[in-house]
């Protein structure tokens, strides 16, 4: 059997005792990659550019430059910094934003609704019709339908993010005027989240940005979901169901697209952690209030403790997401797991 | 005389190709009685599993039947299409394919593969579908049935799981069983119990079964008849002890020759020289005779005669010349 297993494809079927070693090792692996990451990002901080510079007005002398570097530990090594920033955040405490004066972790719970919703949004659109697409274009190999969907996914796989955003914007919000070119809409608060899912215009104000944010991601799983799932069909399996005279149906989507779906949820799940990545580009483009927004200006104000937040944040979730495709593949394939009924 | 169950009568499988058309199966005609093991045999290429695949309705495009006839119990099927050949599919033909670890989908537990079979075609209760996967799993010899009915196809070994593939072939009892090179991807110490069980289950049953093969010691141990075939065509078809014990063509002595047997002792096997012509490049007259020891001036102009019973051989080997 092809495929790509978190393990060993020789390896046994896991005990519950070496599945839960299996999962503790996975989630001190991923404490190791955070780590690494935020040495990297903190490394690379005084690149940006001097928060000072724009912390200060024209008229600043030489000490009250060096007063405030000190007071922001700017001063020390990046390291020292590094390890002060860890400090903090593992007491949940991520610092003070330069800019806005306010704790990072209110400002990124404030901002992280919109970036999720736009997120979910997205990934909903990417996988449900991505999957739909994949398998109507295996299906159907050589129909006309498929061919024209197969060629026009390659503008989605080709065309950038941002240039997507704007011809978006300029054919629905500026010549049709159906929808709005930026911004949440109305949004509704429950308890500390705001949310756009409950008023028409906040739901109206998703639709583009999740198309811009979700194609590319579609037209990949599509792909990906079409080219797997026609190698399973010439599988001896699907040939012994059609022997066995099962519905088409029932061989296409009980047979094939099961077997078709465990390599593809690996692709999916790294993809999930893309979209919120890439949103930085589409809340750009749309003016959408989320966090990859927040991170944007905070480059250019060099606001170090929001961009330290954020690439943590961001790093939490490829993390999670992979940790997570992991453990799907077990209840997925039956084969990595334990059989009750056991033995050969 | 009853009918027979399967009747193929002349049947051509074509392949269009850029190259022009390649012919796999050409003018094969055979019958097999209910009950009835036909053994088909032949090498690599010879057009046996093409057949087969014919009369189940699972060629791969672009091959598709040019011309022939193919009826079961007398009833013409070759020109179905779609949801009538479905049905006809595990419910009147079942199929045993070559390698039980890939024919049995991984994912799925192997009741459910069974109760979804029977649940096309039989109009049963969920409840009764179970009741039957486990009594299916029992006569085709899983011990403890019961609980293994809910385990996947990893959990078992090659040769049970040839069995679990032979439970699905009959559990909505077919009058024909196609069973394509059943034996070859399993142990040599498990393939007679395989054979011994198909044999039994299909006597008991009274299904016919066109048992596909190139293992001469398979044949010679479950079948009642032998159709022999080479390049597409049919050489020789009869009884299988005269087949095998004297042989009319000279292919078929050849593929005797070719054979190890205990019996004949260190001898060194006889090989059949040259190789099986491509469907692209089949010779003028009788397909074999640029192999055969028995070629004559007519053999290149002429194919052999048409087959009925007997050998496609315009100078077969006459019976007192073996005895």
């Amino acid at each position: 059997m092809r495929g790509r297993f978190p393990l060993d494809p020789s390896a046994r079927p896991l005990s519950a005792g070496r599945m839960l070693a299996y999962t503790i090792q996975r989630v001190f692996q991923s404490a190791i990659v955070l780590l690494v990451v935020g040495l990297v990002a903190f490394s690379m901080f005084r690149f940006v550019g001097d928060p000072i510079d724009n912390m200060l007005g024209q008229e600043r002398t030489m000490e009250d430059v060096e007063r405030l570097r000190a007071q922001l530990g700017l001063d020390q090594p990046f390291v020292v910094q590094y390890y002060k920033f860890l400090e903090g955040a593992v007491q949940g405490n991520f610092g003070v934003s330069f800019r806005q004066g306010r704790p990072v972790s209110e400002i990124l719970l404030e901002r992280a609704p919109a970036t999720l919703e736009l997120a979910a949004v997205s990934a909903l659109l990417a996988i449900s019709l991505g999957i739909a697409l994949g398998v109507f274009t295996a299906i159907r190999r050589n129909g006309f339908g498929a061919n024209v969907i197969m060629s026009a996914s390659l503008i989605g796989v080709s065309l950038p993010t941002f240039l997507i955003g704007i011809l978006l914007i300029y054919l629905f919000s500026v010549k049709l005027g159906w929808l709005p070119s930026f911004g949440r809409g109305d949004t509704v608060d429950i308890g500390s989240w705001t949310t756009g899912f409950l008023t028409s215009s906040g739901l109206r104000a998703l639709i583009l940005p999740s198309i811009t944010l979700g194609l590319y991601q579609m037209t990949l799983i599509m792909r990906l979901v079409r080219s797997e799932m026609l190698e399973v069909l010439r599988q001896d399996y699907i040939r012994f169901a059609r022997a066995r005279g099962l519905r088409e149906r029932a061989v296409n989507f009980r047979h094939a697209l099961k077997n078709t779906l465990v390599p593809v949820i690996t692709v999916t799940g790294l993809q999930l952690g893309s979209i919120i990545a890439f949103a930085i580009i589409t809340e750009t483009v749309f003016q959408w209030p989320g966090v990859g927004l927040l991170f944007i200006n905070a480059i250019q104000f060099v606001d170090i403790p929001v961009m330290a937040a954020y690439l943590m944040l961001i790093s939490v979730m490829f993390v999670g997401i992979n940790l997570i495709v992991d453990m799907l593949y077990f209840a997925i394939d039956p084969r990595l797991r334990v059989d009750r009924t056991g033995g050969h | 005389m009853t009918t027979p169950t399967l009747s193929i009568q002349n049947l051509t499988v074509d392949i269009p190709t850029r190259h022009g058309i390649l012919r796999p199966v050409q003018n094969v005609s055979y019958d097999i009685a209910p009950g009835e093991i036909l053994g088909v045999v032949g090498e690599s290429g010879a057009g046996k599993s093409m057949a087969g695949n014919a009369v189940i309705g699972l060629l791969n495009p672009p091959a598709h039947i040019a011309s022939g006839e193919i009826h079961l119990n007398g009833i013409r099927i070759d020109h179905l299409q779609g949801d009538e050949m479905r049905r006809l599919r595990g419910k009147q033909i079942g199929m045993v394919f070559q390698d039980p670890l890939t024919s049995l989908n991984p994912l799925l537990r192997i009741g459910d593969q069974l109760t979804e079979t029977m649940l096309a075609h039989l109009d049963i209760s969920q409840s009764e579908a179970r009741q039957r996967a486990i009594a299916a799993l029992e006569e085709v010899g899983i011990p403890g049935a019961a609980e293994r009915v809910d385990s996947y196809p990893h959990a078992f070994s090659g040769g049970m799981r040839q069995r679990v593939v032979i439970a699905l072939a009959l559990c909505a009892e077919p009058s024909l069983i196609i069973a394509d090179e059943p034996t070859t991807a399993l142990d040599v110490s498990v393939q007679a119990q395989i054979i011994a069980l198909l044999k039994k289950l299909c006597r008991e049953r009274g299904t016919a079964v066109m048992l596909i093969t190139h293992d001469m010691g398979v044949i010679a141990e479950a079948a009642d008849r032998v159709a022999v075939m080479y390049a597409g065509q049919l050489a020789e078809l009869g009884p299988v002890r005269e087949v095998l014990t004297a042989p009319l063509h000279p292919y078929t002595d050849g593929l005797m020759g070719s054979t190890p047997l205990a019996s004949r002792g260190k001898d060194r096997l006889h090989q059949i020289p040259g190789a099986m012509p491509r469907l692209d490049s089949l010779p003028q007259g009788c397909a074999f005779h640029p192999r055969c020891p028995r070629t004559e001036a007519d053999c290149k102009v002429s194919p052999g005669p048409q087959l009925i019973d007997g050998a496609a051989c315009l100078h077969p080997i006459a019976r007192e010349d073996v005895a």
